[in-house]
């Protein structure tokens, strides 16, 4: 043992080493069962994602490159054109996913946060009840209950007949068949997605940090601006990612609520499959989604430093 | 060991920096297979996911098939609410007319209602015939069109024997005798027919155009009356051809510009429509939403008996409409081959097609039955959209035929503008 108290080298290596009658190094046996543990507990869940992900990708993957429809035509032909041509024609529809996403995922913030401030922090006794009341419209069918705003939101229905009779607005003035209507629908069924998160993300705020930025003579909003909002970051972060990215690929909303010009590429995509038969097409164009999606996440990682991400998928 | 430098050692970055795991040779080899075995995964999948040539041969040369004797079971794959059904005295459902098959011919037919559409039931049976293997069906029933194509064009049926179907050959009307899509009927029978038309609310369409409140003809989907209250189909099929009529033209012979001219006509169309729909266009009649819109007999027939809205109306209009059928066929690996033609050519029967056709209001195949069912329903056999007389008919057209690369063209001409 040295002077300082720091264990020099000689002594790291016997401890390492086992020096056998030979005079060769002997290495100790590991403990193979604890090295093993931790392969085994991921195994479940690496072998999930392997066959139920990474091996249909890599067939979709492979499928985008044939050419023709199902059936005898449907030849493997290296055909990456498939991607240039899905990119020029569908576009338009592409970026008007990603707006239409994007609008809803502010609405469901701008709606869900008071929603999810208002239960963490008030909620008291009854946080579970309030939130399962928040759930239970998600118990019916998503299809079922966009199929009913067709029915509230039609032109002779309970929002706009009244509207009409009321003379607020004009004979022409409908609200399906737009975009607004598209819009709100998707917000209104990916509601869940952002408010639990942010709730999350609230719940584990410690009230004593509000209490301490009132003793540092904080009003309600400065507390709000300063505390709650930066410590709830990750959450606001989280519920975003889990809106938008669900959001873009929608294609149930369109259907039912939009008109001509409000085409979504999830309708799209699923027009080529099952219309069509145009699988190669239609993977292409999925792929060309989620690469869009992809460079998206990392570029709004990125920009918020993935840090923040990380803490928000802990979350 | 004196002579080393101990003040690195003592550094414990130095420690860490030389017990961390590095990138070995071992590594490298380890990584590399996993990636060639990746890459070769992708060819191995897609040489499983299906071969992409059919092995199947149609039918074995349809005579050796239909040659023996009945197994005595049929299954038969149809779409929903298109049988008669009835309680039985436990109160089970039961459907009559399969009843009176079973005693006539001792075979029991297993009916299941499992088709909801054409593309996806074809996707379910399509991995079973790519491979030659047996799809569990002995009849389907497929609407004309793209899937009933792909069928033919994949040599997915099995021709029918001509000589073993004598009460279809007998009896069945000239609308579904050698169709354009399967000429001699050599693979498919009818089922039911149905037609494309215009269903209308009178009441918006009076308080809209004063000056005619009746709906007559194609031309009063583009009338800027209604501009707004307007519904198409959203698909590449009912929503062309039904189109291609207003030029005047059979749509069986409508050429590439006559598509163009279509396609052009429809896109200027476009700011009036108030939406392409697919299934829900009934809905939108009853909530008002439309005053006007393309629409299927039945449907309308349906929703007015439902009460849903006061007296909608379809009419058939003055340039012609639409006949789409639904066929019976047979897929290849069928196991049950000769039960199968017996089950087609027995609802031929005009006393058999009566019972179905009293509960389905669809086209009837079999002109003899109306007599019959005039005794009990007189209504149905009355109407023109059950019975369609033999001018009706000669105003009613079939979907075109395509081939592949007319497809392609179609479909880039027609698609931009419901999926604009």
């Amino acid at each position: 043992m040295s002077e300082t108290g720091v264990p020099n080298i000689d002594q790291i290596i016997k401890a390492g080493f086992d020096y056998g009658n030979k005079g060769t190094p002997v290495r100790r046996k590991t403990n193979r069962r604890k090295a093993s543990v931790p392969y085994l507990l991921a195994g479940p869940a690496v072998s999930w994602l392997l066959i139920f992900f990474l091996l249909p990708t890599i067939y979709m993957f492979t499928v985008s490159l044939y050419t023709g429809t199902l059936g005898p035509t449907m030849q493997f032909a290296w055909k990456w054109n498939n991607y240039s041509t899905m990119l020029s024609i569908f576009g338009p529809q592409l970026i008007r996913s990603v707006e239409y996403a994007l609008a809803a995922t502010i609405i469901t913030l701008l709606v869900g946060y008071p929603v999810a401030y208002w239960i963490s922090f008030y909620g008291g006794k009854r946080k579970n009840v309030f939130l399962l009341l928040l759930l239970i419209p998600f118990f019916v069918s998503f299809v079922l209950r966009t199929y009913q705003w067709a029915f509230l939101l039609s032109d002779q229905g309970i929002v706009v007949g009244t509207l009409h009779r009321l003379g607020l607005v004009s004979d022409r003035f409908h609200i399906l068949g737009t975009g607004y209507a598209v819009i709100f629908g998707i917000a209104y069924n990916f509601l869940p997605f952002t408010v639990l998160p942010l709730y999350v993300a609230l719940e584990r705020i410690e009230p004593r940090l509000l209490e301490a930025g009132r003793d540092l003579y904080a009003d309600r909003s400065t507390t709000f601006l300063k505390v709650v909002w930066p410590l709830a970051l990750p959450g606001v972060f989280a519920a975003f990612l889990l809106t938008f990215v669900p959001a873009v690929g929608d294609f149930i909303n369109f259907e039912y609520l939009g008109g001509p010009s409000n085409t979504m590429i999830g309708h799209i995509i699923q027009n080529l499959y099952l219309a069509n038969f145009d699988y190669p097409h239609g993977a292409a164009l999925s792929f060309v989604l989620m690469a869009v999606l992809i460079v998206g996440a990392t570029l709004y990682a990125r920009a918020l430093g993935t840090e923040a991400v990380m803490e928000a998928t802990a979350a | 060991m004196t002579d080393r430098n101990d003040d690195l050692f003592k550094d414990p970055s130095f420690i860490r920096g030389m017990t961390q795991k590095r990138l070995s040779r071992r590594d490298v080899f380890k990584y590399a297979g996993i990636g060639a075995g990746a890459l070769s995964m992708s060819s191995i999948l897609a040489a499983c996911g299906g071969s992409s040539s059919s092995t199947v041969k149609p039918g074995d040369g349809g005579g050796n098939l239909f040659s023996g004797k009945p197994n005595g079971t049929v299954n038969f794959a149809n779409w929903p609410y298109y049988i008669d059904k009835a309680k039985d005295a436990s109160g089970q459902i039961v459907h009559p007319s399969l009843e009176q098959f079973t005693k006539d011919t001792n075979i029991q037919v297993n009916y299941r209602e499992v088709i909801q559409a054409n593309a996806s039931f074809f996707g379910k049976i399509q991995p079973s015939l790519a491979n030659g293997k047996p799809t569990g069906w002995d009849i389907i029933v497929i609407t004309n069109g793209e899937t009933l194509t792909k069928l033919v064009q994949s040599d997915y049926l099995v021709p029918l024997p001509t000589d073993l179907r004598p009460n279809f050959d007998a009896n069945a009307s000239d609308a579904v005798k050698d169709p354009s899509y399967d000429p001699g009927n050599k693979l498919t029978m009818a089922w039911q027919s149905g037609l494309t038309g215009i269903g209308w609310d009178p009441k918006q369409v009076a308080a809209l155009r004063p000056s005619k409140p009746t709906v007559t003809s194609i031309e009063d989907l583009f009338d800027p009356a209604f501009a707004g209250k307007v519904g198409m189909f959203g698909d590449n099929q009912d929503l062309p051809n039904f189109v291609l009529l207003t030029l005047g033209v059979n749509p069986e012979d409508s050429t590439p510009d006559d598509w163009q001219k279509a396609a052009d006509k429809l896109t200027a169309q476009r700011a009036n429509v108030r939406s392409y729909y697919e299934q829900n266009y009934i809905n939108a009649l009853n909530n008002g939403d439309v005053a006007i819109t393309m629409a299927w007999s039945g449907d309308i027939f349906q929703s007015n008996l439902s009460g849903a809205a006061d007296g909608l109306q379809f009419t058939v209009p003055d340039e012609g409409a639409i006949i789409w059928t639904d066929n019976m066929c047979i897929p290849v690996g069928v196991q049950n081959p000769v039960d199968a033609i017996t089950m087609m050519d027995y609802v031929y029967k005009p006393d058999i097609q009566a019972l179905i056709e009293e509960y389905n209001g669809y086209i009837c195949p079999v002109p003899a039955s109306q007599a019959i069912i005039a005794k009990t329903d007189p209504d149905t056999a009355k109407s023109e959209l059950v019975f369609p007389s033999a001018d009706l008919i000669s105003r009613l057209h079939t979907y075109r035929v395509l081939t592949d690369a007319e497809q392609l063209q179609w479909n880039s001409l027609f698609e931009p503008i419901y999926q604009g």
